[in-house]
């Protein structure tokens, strides 16, 4: 076998598109168990909370990328064979920071907003309109929007491409970055609860020395 | 009965959603992705509205070039639907399904609807310009090494973080 299977096998599109329902199916699947279909705990990444999101991110993108290349050196599925992303920098710069302005204010991003919706939260479904709105808004001003859309287009570029190595010592420097995250995320956590709890404690203590005086001012109220 | 049934260990979960895509490279030679589908629905939408329209728009011209198929008879349609049906399967079994918005204890509901409505309008038109969303550009190229596709990832996080202090009254 060399290449994905629908091309091995020369798969018809119905039976095509009815792998993509079961890959998608494990997807939606995955993204409900792993507690992305709430706004408010995808949003806890941003507040150094709770880093679930990254987490399952950066160990999902080890996982593929070790099959991926395992896959690749055995010559079972050549790079080549696969739809490999193109870069466009300038448009992938700028709709990165959009997508992330988009993700903080309205909760979730485009994959989230489908399970989140079908978990019946009122706020993805309205999030999920808005993509829709936006995404017309892009093709209606696509004229006056290509020039940007296509700067920097540079076709094919693999990390190793471009840094001119071997593309086993990306792949090792990508986990260890993974792994380097996972300690520092863990190490946000702690400052934050810590920061958190003793700002609450601070509030208690208010709040009790305020009651110590209001009891205090009533006994004496109190007395003959 | 109201017991939730828990949310994957963080780590496991990345295992899981990694072995979905690196399944979906294997047998499809795709990545995961949600954007996309958007794209074909608000396409197919104006189409039905102007075909001509539709045909000559250099964005979307192409998902009209087949007369004999549906331009949403498309693999990353059919994913979407699998993804509701498998978010659906998981938050049932989950016991998790509520109807609710989600807000931080601070965030006005009204306020919310809003900002929700007008951070998807922000988010379909970013995927559009970087040709993809967290699924299909961050998750998909990432595990590729496509350089792009990791500017992107760094991107997300620094749109995301620049702008979290501004709406926190949403959330904390």
């Amino acid at each position: 076998m060399e290449g994905p299977l629908s091309v091995v096998l020369k798969m018809s599109h119905p039976t095509e598109m009815m792998i993509s329902v079961v890959i998608g199916i494990g997807f939606g699947f995955v993204l409900e168990r792993a507690g992305f279909g709430r706004a408010d705990r995808l949003a806890a990444n941003f507040y150094g909370r709770d880093f679930r999101v990254l987490r399952v991110m950066f160990t999902a993108i080890v996982t593929a990328m070790l099959g991926l290349y395992v896959l690749d050196l055995l010559a079972i599925l050549p790079l080549s064979s696969i739809g490999i992303l193109d870069t466009y920098l300038l448009p992938q710069i700028v709709g990165g920071l959009l997508l992330g302005v988009g993700f903080i204010v309205g909760g979730y991003c485009p994959g989230t907003s489908v399970v989140a919706a079908v978990s019946g939260k009122i706020d993805a479904v309205l999030f999920m309109l808005g993509i829709a709105f936006g995404s017309a808004v892009f093709t209606f001003g696509y004229d006056t929007l290509a020039p940007l859309a296509n700067a920097g287009a540079r076709g094919r570029v693999l990390l190793h491409d471009f840094f001119h190595v071997n593309s086993g010592i990306v792949v090792f420097a990508v986990s260890l970055f993974a792994v380097g995250a996972f300690w520092a995320v863990g190490r946000i956590e702690q400052l934050v609860r810590a920061r958190t709890s003793a700002r609450a404690s601070e509030h208690q203590d208010e709040e009790a020395t305020e009651a110590r005086g209001a009891a205090g001012l009533a006994r004496e109220g109190s007395l003959p | 009965m109201n017991e939730n049934r828990p949310l994957w260990n963080p780590y496991a979960a990345g295992v899981a959603l990694g072995l979905v895509l690196l399944a979906s490279f294997v047998l499809t030679g795709r990545g995961l992705g949600a954007s996309g589908t958007f794209k074909h629905v608000e396409a197919a939408v104006i189409h039905a509205v102007e075909p001509t329209w539709a045909e000559e728009n250099q964005n979307i011209a192409s998902f009209f070039s087949d007369p004999q198929r549906s331009s949403l008879n498309d693999w990353i349609v059919w994913l979407t639907i699998g993804s509701a049906v498998g978010g659906a399967m998981a938050v049932f079994t989950g016991k998790r399904f509520k109807v609710e918005t989600v807000r931080g204890p601070r965030a006005r509901i009204e306020n919310r609807w809003i900002l929700a409505v007008v951070g998807g309008a922000i988010s379909g038109f970013a995927a559009q310009l970087a040709r993809g969303c967290t699924s299909g550009q961050a998750l998909t190229g990432g595990a590729q090494l496509s350089l792009g596709s990791w500017v992107f990832m760094f991107a997300v996080f620094g749109g995301a973080y620049g702008m979290a202090w501004f709406v926190r009254r949403q959330w904390i």
